[in-house]
This record gives structure tokens, C-alpha cells and sequence, in this order.
């Protein structure tokens, strides 16, 4: 073992207090440094911190984003979910594979570029996009593909790639990304204006049990898309035994199609810093963590500053507003591509510098959570909307949306519309009012809150758009007439299968399993049977699965059985002699046939 | 021991302790909740699913679900067994089983509830994927091909032995068992007599050269089905 490998891993061990529970921070930097986590640096690591190697292999071969080999100095991530791929990503794909002279998943002879795919970056309304380490291109072509290989061989300098910023925030000098925001409808909650700090001196002039009853008043749910109320999860975590307590936002938005939270960072920061400090006050919690994923690291610098701004400025660490009994400090936390870790108690195993597995249920985050201390965790629009409440009351806030469900949305729109972007909405609009605004009247289908959600048909754009008929965490992704659903469906089950954590069987087996035999009716070789076949699975899935990712994956099956039954009967072939065949017997002899130059009588009966 | 929770699995009356999961009150009270992932001793896992129950019309794992005063727990009824029966039916296909020249059979707790659910064949495709044998260890074999990643191994070195031998690499279909070392079992500090190696339900870490001491036919599952001797203890004693 290389004596520098030695030094590297100890300085990086050191700098972080050799604490366990900053894996994640450490084994980021060191792939950096080092390009990758081989054994060596495992075993390094584990030495230093006092843990075991296998420790730090099963940490590491969790995430996406960490690599045990040797990997290229620059990493090119393609992003290829079904909507950039709608807009050509696989015409890009080829592009890049024909100018490196690789495949995906290979790295260049001269070790300098790897080529990967990544699921959804959150750039949907902008595809073809992709990732050159940090730095996120959009609307990709054949062409710019070839540019960018080109230039990276020239210069090896991904920064250099953006050569026009993005709108807003996304041209500040610590972002410098192309990326545009695309705000197509602000409303009157998340995209209003706002006097910095005025939120926080309104909830310091109150008890923190009446900040929570303001939250519970103005009815606040979960804009992740669960829905749980928000003041009650305070509530719990406010009541809960245990110091110190945590407030943790979740930004990492890695439902397909969602992008909203991304703009919401951009353009909105203080507004979700503002929220977790007041969350901080009501539930007796001198420390936050926003969780930020991988995908959005460009982000983290400007983000940085912003809490640097709030803590010159009195609004975050010691003694906030002059309140010397209030002190409420916020760091960052970055993810490493690992969808899974939206769900919350896997994201606090990533916080806690272990593999992104959902933790067990009960006992609550708000019971125990970070560090098996009371935390609650809550979305970033979520957080946004409490700064809201606290800036203008409860009753405000209630007298937007619907009964059930108050005040607005922030919705991202992708996929066959004229105007794709984020638009902040009333909830209780309709969906078909929702298409109307983004320009996507003519689909034929819409697929309502990411992967995990429903593929809803025509005949059902009518519903409402609340936590009562269609919840979403805020992905809507149009299809056109042209589209094949069953195919969409078909991409979102690889993702699943890929984002799977493994942990319990139901979701890492059964996921397999259906993209086997969806994929089957897809080919023209599926069965009638097969839909029952698939019924019962998909039930199986989603009833037995221990976290949300696999109580919701199969549920573009589950829909699509439900709303598109059409489709499906017309790839099935029918049978009439009730026998299930259970393989092709034409194809199975093809090859004994060809050896003896003969077809047999028997298998094209 | 004053019962001070009482609740019902299956309309049976099920006195329990506060604190205890589900499953660990059934199997005081002589209740047998099918179970893989689960092991005495060990820290409850909640990864295999096949101890889901209903409460109260809700799926949970026995194995991690306290037991809460009044709640109605479905156990044997036929929704909740046919889920089980295709969580079990995915392990056998997930991996490599074949049970007929596996030296645990009859020892097999994969194989023994497949006894108690009846299934003779899965009715999902087989996955057939490529796994490693390791057999460099003087004393035990690794055979990742029959491995269900139940946990047991991971949780006994770490918890009971100290020793933290193996752990989980990779997620999703690619989750494997790893072993703490550059590359085999021979190089980790594994003892044959570890909890790590006895408490494995199938075949995916056998202690070598004892496969046969027990004759097939005299085996723990071959004369009874798994589960009866938690049905047949009198309500209330252990």
C-alpha cells in the first residue's frame, strides 16, 4: 500500500474528527482525491476510524455515485429516464459511445472519461441532460455530445462546457450553470415575495407550542408527497424524549420527473432555511441538515453562502434574532445517487454515513430519528410553506386550495407539452386545467406523481389534483397520443429494479419479476393469464414491502392494469383451449431443427 | 410475569408484555408465525416479510411490530398465506436451490416452509444468476448461490461474536454477502464454532465435513413440519 494513500486517507479521516458518522463527507472527498475507493483505501479508512473494511465496502457499493474501481478523472452521466429519452437522450447516448470509442458502464483506454447512465437528474423540462461530474448540461444533441467530448479532451475542464447561464439564480457567480428554472406560474405561497427574517421574528414572538398550532391551523401537509400533517409531526418530535432533537430537510427530489424543490433551492433559499430554523424553534432542535442529493451538488456552494449571509445577519447560529436561549444552526449534507434515501429513515442512514437502507418502523423519526434522537423530517416545499404561514397567518394559507387540502403546489411538468417548467397551483385544480397550462390538452396519458404514482387515461382528466384523489409529491409527466404506456411502464420498473435498496425480498425480487413478464407482453408474447399473473404480483409488491419505495413501485403496473385494460387485451394472445402454455415451443426446438434440417410436425401444430 | 397487553391473533386471546413484538408473543403463547429472517437472539431484521401480518387490516413484520393493547393481528388466514407463499416462492427463484443435493436439506428452513405452504414448484421463472462459491475456508463453505440474504450472519458476528466477519455489498438485485477481507473467508478471523456460522437457515454457510452426520430422513424437518414445536408447547410456557 502506497505510503500517500496512507497520509491522503488520514488527513481526510481528520478533518472530519475521524467520526464514524461522516463516512459519506469522508469517502466523497477521498474519491476526489483518489478518483475511486478501492480495498486498499477501505481497509485505510476502516484503520482510521475504527471500523471494518466490509463496513466501508457496503457503504460505499450502495451508492450510485462511489466507486470501488478505478474510474475516468472526468465522469459523464447521462441521464436516461423515459422523458430526456423522449427528447433523444438515446441519439445523444449513441453519440458519446461513437466519439469516446467506449460503451457505457467503460471508462477510456488513457483512463480519463467514463461514460454512465444515472436515472433522473431533475432537469426533465430540459433534456436531453446529462452530468460532467458537478456540472449538469441540458438540452443535449447528437452534436453537442460530439462538442463536449471534443472540448474535454482539449481542456479536461467540465466548468468550461457552460457556455450560456441559466435564468435567475442560476447565472449567480457560485452557480454559473445553464440550467434555467423555467417558473411558468408563481402563486401566492412558495413563489410570492418575501421580507428576509420576518418569518423568524414572528415565530420568536410566540411560544413554540403556538408556532405548532399555527402549522396544525393552517392545516400544513407533507409536500413530499405522503401527506402527513406537518404540525403534528412536530408535534410528536416536540413531545418525544430524548437530546438533542434534529430537523432535517429532504432535498433529495429524485422522484422521475419532479424538479421543483431544485427551483425552489435556486430562487427561494432563505425561505426553506427560514422554515427549518422556525421547525429548530418549535421543537426544541439546535441543528439541521439539509440532505442534498448528489445530482444538485452544483448548488452546494451558492447554498453555502446563503447560510453564511444568514448567520451574518443573525437569522441562523447563536443566538438568532438576539434570543439568547434560541440557537439554531443548519450544515450540508450530500447525498451520492441513491433515489432511495427520499424515503426518510433512509435518508437518515445516509446522514448517519451508512447504506441508504430504510430503517425499521416503528419506533418514528420523531421518536427516534438521527442518531436515535427525535427529528423531524420534512420536504423543502413543506418548509417553504411554514415561512409562509409564520409570514402571514394560518388563515391566509387556509383560504387558498381546497378543504381538505390548503394552500398551493408546486408542481414540475414534463414530457408532450408546449410549456413544460414549474407552475405553483391552487390544490383542488383539475388536471385537465393543469394540462391546459402547460400546454399538454391532447395527451393520452399523464403519469401523476413520478414513477411511484398513477398513470392516469383521458377519461379521468377530470380529477382534482389534492391529497384526497390525486396526491403528488409534484411530477406530472405528460405522454401524447403516440406514446405506448405500457412501455413507460416497463422504464419505470428498471428504474425500480436499480433503485431497489435490496433489503427486503417483496421489492428486490418482485420488481424483477414484473419487468419479466411486462416486458413479455411488451414483445407480443405475453398470455391472458399473464395479467392475472401480474395482478397478483403487483399486490404482492406493494403489500409486503417494508419501505415506501416498494409499497409504490409496482403501482405503474397496478394502474396501468386498471386504466389502460384496453391496451393490455389488445397484446395478450387469447386462449381458448384453457391451457397456459408456460414457454414458446416453436422457439425451443428452432435449434434442434436447424441441426437436423427439419421442422418438427409436432411444435408448429 | 403479570400479562399486562392483551390483543388477538386469529380470534385467539394473546396475553403479552409490554415492549415485545407480535411474534414474540404468539410464540409464548403457542402461536406459530412463519418466520425466515428471524432469530433467536439476534436483533430483528424485517428484511425477508414472510412474518407480514395484519394488524388491525395493516401489513407489518411480527418480527419488528410491538404488540399494542386491543389489536385485531391476522396470522393463518388464506389473504395473508398466499402472500407469503409468493415471498417464499421468490427466495427459491431469486437464488440457486436445489434442495435435492443440498446437504441442509432436511436442516433447511427455506425448504421446510415451502413443506408447510405446500409449494411444489414456484410459479415464477427461475432468475438463475451467477454467484460465487467461497471455499477457501479450512472449516466452513460460503455458497452465495443459496444465500437469502436474511442477515443472520451479518447480525451474529457483529452482535454476538464481535466480529463483524460479513456485511451487505451492493443494493437491489446486485446485494450480496461480503466478507471482511481483501478478497475470502480464509482471511477473515471466522471461528467454525461463531454464532455466524450456525445460525444460517440454509445451505449458504455449511460447516465442512458434518453434512451427513445426521442420516437425510432423521433431520429436524423431516419428521415434522417447521413451526409444530411452537404449536404443540402448552400457552404460556417456553
Amino acid at each position: 500500500m502506497s505510503a500517500s494513500l496512507e497520509a491522503t486517507t488520514r488527513e481526510v479521516c481528520a478533518a472530519c474528527g475521524r467520526d464514524r458518522t461522516r463516512l459519506m463527507d469522508i469517502v466523497r472527498t477521498l474519491q476526489e482525491r483518489l478518483g475511486y475507493i478501492g480495498g486498499d483505501t477501505a481497509a485505510a479508512l476502516a484503520r482510521e476510524l475504527g471500523i471494518h473494511r466490509v463496513e466501508v465496502e457496503s457503504m460505499v457499493s450502495f451508492y450510485a455515485f462511489l466507486s470501488h474501481r478505478p474510474q475516468g478523472r472526468i465522469v459523464i452521466r447521462l441521464c436516461n429516464d423515459y422523458l430526456d429519452r423522449m427528447l433523444g437522450a438515446d441519439e445523444v447516448a449513441a453519440a458519446f459511445e461513437a466519439e469516446l470509442g467506449i460503451r457505457f458502464g467503460q471508462t477510456t483506454p488513457d483512463g480519463a472519461i467514463t461514460l454512465q447512465h444515472v436515472p433522473c437528474i431533475g432537469m426533465c423540462d430540459q433534456g436531453p441532460a446529462a452530468l460532467v461530474n458537478d456540472v449538469v448540461v441540458t438540452e443535449l444533441s447528437s452534436d453537442a455530445a460530439r462538442r463536449i467530448v471534443r472540448e474535454l479532451r482539449k481542456h479536461g475542464d467540465p466548468a468550461r462546457l457552460v457556455t450560456r447561464l441559466g435564468d435567475g439564480n442560476n447565472a449567480h457567480p457560485l452557480v454559473r450553470a445553464m440550467v434555467n428554472n423555467n417558473i411558468r406560474r408563481r402563486g401566492p405561497v412558495i413563489f410570492s415575495p418575501m421580507v428576509r427574517g420576518e418569518a423568524i421574528r414572528k415565530a420568536l414572538a410566540i411560544t413554540p407550542a403556538e408556532v405548532i398550532r399555527a402549522v396544525k391551523t393552517a392545516r400544513l401537509r407533507g409536500r413530499g408527497g405522503a401527506g402527513f400533517p406537518t404540525g403534528m409531526k412536530w408535534e410528536f418530535a416536540r413531545a418525544a424524549a430524548g437530546e438533542p432533537k434534529y430537523v432535517v430537510c429532504n432535498a433529495d427530489e429524485g422522484e422521475p420527473g419532479t424538479f421543483k424543490d431544485r427551483v425552489i433551492l435556486t430562487e427561494l433559499p432563505d425561505r426553506v432555511f427560514a422554515g427549518m430554523t422556525i421547525a429548530g424553534y418549535a421543537i426544541g432542535a439546535a441543528e439541521g441538515v439539509l440532505y442534498l442529493r448528489g445530482e444538485y451538488a452544483y448548488l452546494r456552494k451558492y447554498l453555502e453562502d446563503v447560510l453564511a449571509r444568514r448567520r451574518a445577519d443573525g437569522l441562523l447560529g447563536q443566538q438568532i434574532c438576539g434570543r439568547s436561549d434560541f440557537s439554531f444552526d443548519i450544515r450540508i449534507q450530500m447525498g451520492a445517487g441513491a433515489y432511495v434515501c427520499g424515503e426518510e429513515t433512509a435518508l437518515l442512514s445516509s446522514c448517519e454515513g451508512l447504506r441508504g437502507d430504510p430503517k425499521n418502523r416503528p419506533p418514528f423519526p420523531a421518536q427516534k430519528g438521527l442518531f436515535g434522537r427525535p427529528t423531524v423530517v420534512n420536504n423543502v416545499e413543506t418548509l417553504a410553506c411554514v415561512t409562509k404561514i409564520l409570514e402571514e397567518g394560518p388563515a391566509t394559507f387556509c383560504e387558498l386550495g381546497s378543504q381538505g387540502s390548503p394552500g398551493t403546489k408546486v408542481l414540475s411538468i414534463s414530457g408532450d407539452c408546449r410549456s413544460p417548467g414549474v407552475f405553483e397551483v391552487p390544490f383542488g385544480i383539475k388536471l385537465s386545467e393543469v394540462l391546459a397550462l402547460a400546454g399538454g390538452e391532447d395527451a393520452l396519458a399523464v403519469q401523476v406523481g413520478g414513477a411511484s404514482g398513477q398513470m392516469v387515461a383521458r377519461e379521468e382528466f377530470d380529477r382534482t389534483i389534492c391529497y384526497d384523489d390525486l396526491a403528488t409529491g409534484g411530477s406530472i409527466m405528460v405522454f401524447g397520443p403516440d406514446r405506448n404506456v405500457l412501455e413507460i411502464a416497463e422504464s419505470f420498473l428498471d428504474f425500480f429494479i436499480e433503485e431497489s435498496c435490496g433489503y427486503c425480498t417483496p421489492c428486490r425480487v418482485g420488481n424483477v419479476l414484473l419487468k419479466e413478464r411486462l416486458h413479455r407482453i411488451n414483445a407480443g408474447q405475453g398470455e391472458s393469464a399473464d395479467l392475472d399473473y401480474l395482478q397478483d404480483l403487483a399486490q404482492t409488491v406493494k403489500t409486503m414491502s417494508r419501505c415506501g419505495l416498494g409499497q409504490t413501485s409496482a403501482n405503474p403496473v397496478l394502474t396501468t392494469l386498471k386504466n389502460f385494460r384496453v391496451t393490455y387485451n389488445a397484446l395478450v394472445r387469447k386462449r381458448t383451449n384453457g391451457l397456459v402454455p408456460a414457454f414458446d415451443l416453436a422457439a425451443a426446438v428452432g435449434a434442434a431443427e436447424a441441426l437436423v434440417g427439419r421442422k418438427s410436425e409436432h411444435a408448429h401444430a | 410475569m403479570s400479562a399486562t397487553v392483551e390483543f388477538t391473533i386469529d380470534g385467539k386471546e394473546i396475553p403479552a408484555q409490554p415492549g415485545q413484538t407480535i411474534l414474540e408473543a404468539a410464540q409464548q403463547a403457542g402461536v406459530y408465525i412463519p418466520r425466515l429472517c428471524w432469530c433467536k437472539g439476534l436483533v430483528p431484521h424485517g428484511s425477508c416479510r414472510v412474518c407480514t401480518v395484519l394488524v388491525n387490516g395493516r401489513p407489518q413484520a411480527a418480527c419488528t411490530q410491538p404488540v399494542a393493547p386491543g389489536v385485531v393481528v391476522e396470522n393463518n388466514t388464506e389473504k395473508v398465506t398466499a402472500l407469503r407463499r409468493n415471498i417464499i416462492e421468490m427466495l427459491f427463484v431469486e437464488g440457486n436451490h436445489f434442495c435435492m443435493f443440498c446437504e441442509k436439506s432436511g436442516n433447511c428452513e427455506l425448504q421446510a416452509l415451502a413443506y408447510r405452504f405446500g409449494i411444489t414448484a414456484p410459479k415464477y421463472p427461475y432468475l438463475f444468476p451467477q454467484r460465487d462459491v467461497d471455499a477457501s475456508h479450512p472449516d466452513v463453505l460460503l455458497d452465495r448461490n443459496r444465500c437469502i440474504l436474511c442477515g443472520r450472519c451479518v447480525r451474529a458476528s457483529r452482535d454476538v461474536d464481535g466480529k463483524h466477519v460479513f456485511d451487505f455489498v451492493g443494493r437491489g438485485p446486485h446485494k450480496r454477502i461480503a466478507v471482511n477481507a481483501a478478497a475470502r473467508l480464509a482471511e477473515t478471523d471466522l471461528k467454525v464454532a461463531d454464532k455466524a456460522v450456525e445460525v444460517c437457515p440454509v445451505g449458504a454457510i455449511l460447516k465442512k465435513r458434518v453434512g451427513y452426520a445426521v442420516p437425510v430422513g432423521q433431520r429436524q424437518y423431516d419428521q415434522q413440519p417447521i413451526g409444530s414445536d411452537i404449536e404443540a408447547a402448552p400457552a404460556g410456557g417456553r
